[in-house]
């Protein structure tokens, strides 16, 4: 029956959060479609890291709802929340690796709390996992041990290790040269085919955007402005989404 | 000039409240995850560990010359009326029932009661506690559950040994260097010291064991600011927890003896 209506697995309605009488998300309507890579792009500072934590649960709104598989989940008690957040992987902005742990516990640490396995099951995932954000040999060693773009991907690896339905990345390639990003970017597409999951990407790198991209939605003073094919948003007219991917200085997005 | 007054204060017991309220429900809230599968023993053991053991040293150093300069000053007063064989029941009555808990816990909040709120700070900056809520386990039952657990279980077992090496310390002060007679030295604390005031001691100090490292937990787990908050968080967790140490210590005596 809804043919024209494809299924959203994920859904903003009118979000509105401030911090300290900050504006931050202003009215956000965005549906994630499932089995879908969806890439956030947006000005520095903007509410994209904001936004991604609103889909988890990790902020409230103010007001508005976060629809997830269409329940709202600001208003589920802390074991309806951990039920849904079962389904996610989240990898940080910075990582947010677990610094008391070694690599290899960091990644295996979703497994050990989910999952029966055994030890050496758990080993041999962690391994691939590793191996697949192109890290080998690093199991042993503690996240402080680690560059930034080291770190990055471990926490890519943890936020995969379990196979997840829904996947957020906050900035996966940030910080990485240009041959890693291009790697990662590829096992973000290899991913979400092989396990047909939804992926929000949040990214300010629009080359790659365009590659991985299937929706793009652009967040601009606290709204999605626009949201659409790759091609129909390169096309797009909106001022401010040509300035932003043009990367332009001059246009109505200040840099104050 | 009274209305600022009135208001300064009434701010401040405002404040007082809340923050007290939002210790509570740490607590309460600790209570009902600490009840909840699995247990966590490996982060059990290893807090342990950091809380107990690590804790050793200072500890020991901190009762033995307590009991020593107790001891010393003791012997000063009691030979004004030739009471000198009541050192050592002294000594062991201060040592049992106020020093040791509170000196020990003391010197616990300041290495680990610190230590939780600096740990749990840097986790909260650099998102590693929203981390754990993403990957639905919860961090009140990853982080502050052990450290709990710890801090009620080892401070007694601290605190036994404060006991004990507060007493060797009077000890030798007394009768190594001040010449009382050992048999009456340790007949009269036998005598005067009961097993009523070790037990009391021990509970005061699981007391404050839980008061040092809910406040640690707490100050950790709600920092806010960089590295700064964190700075901020571990001192202001180190002088919460040692006055509460020493209000509560109060109330504690007057309830048991
Ligand atoms: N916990 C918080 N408390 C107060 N203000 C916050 C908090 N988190 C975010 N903000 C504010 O919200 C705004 C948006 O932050 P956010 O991290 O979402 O930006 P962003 O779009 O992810 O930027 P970037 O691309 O640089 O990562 C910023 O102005 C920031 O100061
Ligand atoms: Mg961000």
């Amino acid at each position: 029956m809804a043919k024209e209506e494809p299924l959203s697995i994920i859904e903003l309605i009118d979000v509105h959060k401030s911090f300290k009488g900050q504006k931050v998300l202003d009215g956000l309507n965005l549906r994630i479609e499932t089995g879908k890579i969806t890439v956030i792009i947006g000005q520095s500072g903007g509410g994209k890291s904001v936004f991604l934590k609103h889909t988890i649960g990790l902020l409230k709104p103010d007001q508005g709802e976060v629809l997830v598989e269409g329940v709202d989940i600001s208003r589920l008690n802390d074991r309806q929340l951990n039920d849904v957040r079962k389904n996610f992987g989240m990898l940080f902005q910075g990582a947010a690796l677990f610094d008391s742990m070694t690599v290899g516990e960091n990644v295996a640490f979703p497994l050990r709390e989910h999952t029966r396995l055994k030890q050496h099951d758990i080993q041999e995932i962690v391994e691939r996992k590793l191996r697949q954000v192109g890290l080998k040999g690093v199991a042993h060693k503690m996240p402080s041990e680690l560059s930034g773009g080291m770190k990055k991907r471990v926490g890519l690896a943890r936020a995969l290790a379990l196979d997840p339905k829904i996947i957020l990345f906050d900035e996966p390639t940030t910080g990485l040269d240009p041959i890693t990003a291009d790697a990662i970017d590829r096992l973000i597409v290899d991913t979400q085919e092989h396990t047909n999951a939804t992926c929000v990407v949040i990214s300010h790198d629009i080359e790659s955007t365009f590659k991985i991209a299937h929706t793009v939605a652009m967040l601009y003073h606290g709204k999605i402005i626009e949201v659409g094919k790759p091609e129909d948003i390169r096309s797009s007219e909106d001022m401010a989404l040509q300035q932003f991917i043009r990367g332009k200085a001059e246009g109505p997005i200040q840099i104050v | 000039m009274i209305i600022k007054t009135i208001e300064i204060i009434g701010l401040a017991l405002i404040r007082f409240i809340e923050e007290f309220g939002r210790v509570m429900f740490l607590f309460l809230a600790t209570i009902v995850w600490m009840f909840r599968l699995p247990f966590r023993l490996h982060a059990i053991f290893k807090q342990m560990e950091f809380v107990g053991v690590n804790s050793l040293l200072v500890v020991i150093l901190t009762g033995t010359f307590t009991g020593a300069v107790l001891a010393l000053q003791a012997y000063h007063g009691f030979r004004l009326f030739s009471a000198e064989s009541l050192v050592g029941s002294t000594v062991a009555l201060a040592m049992t029932r106020e020093l040791g808990p509170v000196l020990t816990s003391l010197m616990v909040t300041g290495r680990a009661g610190s230590a939780m709120a600096a740990e749990l700070g840097t986790m909260r900056v650099t998102e590693q506690i929203d981390a754990l809520y993403t990957m639905a386990a919860n961090p009140i039952k990853y982080l502050v559950v052990p450290r709990v657990i710890a801090g009620v279980l080892m401070l007694p077992v601290l605190t036994i040994i404060a006991d004990f090496v507060g007493i060797i310390g009077g000890y030798i002060v007394g009768v190594g260097l001040l010449n009382i007679n050992s048999g009456i030295y340790i007949d009269k604390m036998i005598e005067i010291v009961e097993l009523d005031d070790i037990f009391n001691g021990l509970v005061k100090a699981a007391c404050f064991g839980l008061i040092l490292s809910l406040v640690g937990c707490y100050k950790g787990f709600y920092t806010t600011g960089g590295a700064q908050g964190v700075g901020r968080a571990t001192t202001q967790a180190v002088v919460i927890a040692s006055v509460s140490i020493l209000i509560s210590d109060y109330f504690l005596t007057a309830a048991m003896f």
